[in-house]
């Protein structure tokens, strides 16, 4: 069991509340974007960015580095924010995001983003590509990790499943898929619209070995994360719990934070939602 | 030009042979397929590489996203599937990570239009180009023989982008020999014509040799040229051509609508250049199922009479 300090955890969630305050702010600068699955995953992708990929914001096509796949691409906010954070690129260009000369499009690009690993914005693509990508590090006898951010509204279609059956049948071990189980989509309640439950169930019988955590609970997603390094011969699936729109009390639990904007009031209240809360 | 009718070869054994025998030469090939490599001829790539050949079941889009996870590590996947499905189901799939994305995945779609004669409609592919060749940054090849669709492996491989590649199931007649070069983006003449061209695009190449022949029994010089990339388009080809003959048909084993013809006419209009082009193709209406597949071009008016009579129209047209 690996041990984590009390200061490395509270770094870990400033660093969150920062990525949350920014997405807010990017979201309200442009006037569009997805608060709600960004609130929610800004934990997780703290503790991939700030603590567990090997990575290099120098040198961004690294080729022993760990790769990030944000299937539910439209909390790109808050990868762009982690991004800017780290240093791939400045962090004046958040404040663009959007315009016509903004290398930051509304959803990931590769083409256009340092540090983006792969183009998403449409649903499913996640785990087939870290397939390939793993597939292909097999091949070239380099090890590095695949880790894939996935939506729960994104697991009800089918795609999803034909990477995770590429995924087990080739035993890679290497691929890491967190699920932002926030149980809110843009229509509504998973489970009054489709249903994933039993969601665990289901990915122990894809072949997965499964976690299951608080997604909001730094030490936990560490220990996951880290846990996660000792499987082999088959890959991860840490099915992370969490709240749409985390952090700030009238977003939370409310599909319509999926995809509006705040407005200069609500950023506000937001804002000091976010700073006054230090402690979880 | 003149060919052995004789000499008929399977399209598809031409490139599995081709791609088995390129992956020697090119350690960065990967193959994937949809549980179809007994049909696409993907097995013998897969007898000879095992470990570079992936079977991801009958997932076309889920292969689509896998190949382009191995072309971001820098190897070249060539996915196979029927055209009727990778094309069709997996569109997203190309449109977002190979198209959008700009990766190095070539889409080798086989079964193509309607040379899946025996399973019928659901089998085939009638507007898979006009989809394909509407895709920014997508390379289209259609080979017309068993020769070209060998060449076009490598061709396709060493081309850095995203390929569309139709394959046909077909046998059909032997026009290319070893001695043909494959030119990405560029057109071939086989015949020259003086008062039509026919331009043709694919397998029904055999058909416009055989309907310039008896053409010119009764005094008409038709010339013929192959199209074989639909995107990048040849436009120096049509135009010449075009200019020299006056009138032109194209035939092709897809809708007329978004395909060569469409291709051909959007050419000429955007050179200023008025002559009667007539369509041999399908005719926005599905096709069916056949016991073989000269029947079914027959019933779909792709034989050589439809080639035949439609030039004799085009050139009562050009002589108004």
């Amino acid at each position: 069991m690996v041990l984590y300090s009390e200061e490395q955890i509270f770094n870990l969630e400033e660093i969150s509340r920062k990525l949350r305050i920014r997405s807010l702010e990017m979201i309200y600068k442009r006037g569009a974007g997805h608060p709600g699955g960004s609130l929610s995953a800004a934990d997780i992708i703290a503790s991939l960015y700030f603590y567990k990929m090997k990575i290099d914001p120098g040198n961004p096509f690294m080729e022993n580095r760990d790769r990030f796949i944000l299937s539910k691409g439209h909390a790109s906010a808050v990868l762009y924010a982690a991004l800017a954070m780290k240093g791939y690129f400045p962090e004046d260009d958040l404040d663009n995001w959007g315009q016509l000369s903004c290398h930051l499009q509304g959803h990931p690009d590769r083409n256009k983003t340092p540090g983006v690993d792969m183009n998403t914005g449409t649903l499913g693509h996640g785990i087939n590509i870290a397939a390939g990508m793993l597939l292909g590090g097999r091949l070239k006898k380099i090890n590095f990790k695949v880790y894939v951010l996935l939506g729960d509204g994104e697991c009800q279609g089918g795609i999803i499943w034909e990477g995770a059956m590429t995924a087990a049948k080739y035993k890679l071990g290497n691929l890491v898929a967190i699920l932002d189980y926030n149980r809110v989509q843009l229509d509504g309640f998973v489970k009054d619209i489709m249903p994933l439950e039993p969601i665990v169930e289901k990915w122990k019988s894809f072949n997965f070995e499964v976690f299951q955590i608080d997604g909001h609970n730094i030490r936990q997603i560490l220990e996951a994360l880290d846990g996660a390094d000792n499987i082999h011969g088959k890959p991860v699936m840490i099915i992370a719990k969490t709240v749409k729109g985390k952090g700030v009390s009238f977003m939370e639990n409310n599909c319509y934070w999926h995809g509006t904007a705040p407005n200069k009031d609500q950023l506000e209240t937001a804002k000091k939602e976010l700073l006054e809360r230090n402690k979880k | 030009m003149t060919y052995d009718k004789r000499k008929i070869e399977s399209v598809r054994e031409g490139y599995g042979k081709a791609l088995a025998l390129y992956g020697k030469l090119n350690d960065k090939v990967v193959v994937l397929d949809a549980d179809v490599s007994n049909s696409t001829l993907t097995k013998y790539f897969a007898e000879e590489f095992p470990e570079r050949f992936f079977n991801v079941g009958i997932a076309e889009a889920g292969m689509i996203d896998t190949a382009v996870g191995l072309a971001l590590e820098g190897f070249i996947p060539f996915a196979n599937a029927f055209a009727s499905l990778i094309c069709y189901r997996a569109l997203e799939q190309i449109r977002t990570c190979v198209s959008y994305c700009n990766t190095n995945v070539k889409i080798a779609a086989g079964y193509s239009g309607i040379s899946d004669y025996k399973d019928g409609p659901t089998h085939h592919s009638i507007f898979d180009l006009a989809i394909m060749r509407s895709m920014p940054d997508m390379t289209v090849l259609v080979p017309a023989d068993s020769v070209e669709a060998g060449m076009m492996v490598k061709a396709a491989a060493e081309l850095n982008g995203p390929v569309y590649l139709r394959l046909s199931r077909a046998d059909m007649p032997v026009i290319f020999d070893y001695r043909h070069k494959v030119k990405i983006g560029r057109g071939v003449t086989l015949v020259e014509g003086e008062d039509l061209t026919i331009c043709c695009m694919g397998t029904l190449l055999g058909n416009c040799l055989d309907a310039a022949e008896k053409l010119r029994s009764s005094g008409i010089y038709a010339g013929v040229i192959e199209i074989s990339t639909l995107k990048p388009f040849d436009s120096k080809i049509i135009v010449d051509t075009a200019i020299r003959t006056g009138a032109m048909v194209t035939v092709e084993e897809h809708n007329i609508i978004g395909g060569l013809y469409s291709a051909v006419s959007e050419c000429l209009i955007n050179n200023n250049i008025s002559i009667p082009v007539g369509p041999v193709g399908i005719k926005d209406h599905y096709a069916c199922t056949s016991l073989n597949i000269d029947d079914l071009y027959e019933y779909m008016g792709l034989s050589v009479e439809d080639i035949i009579n439609i030039s004799k129209k085009v050139i009562r047209k050009k002589r108004k």
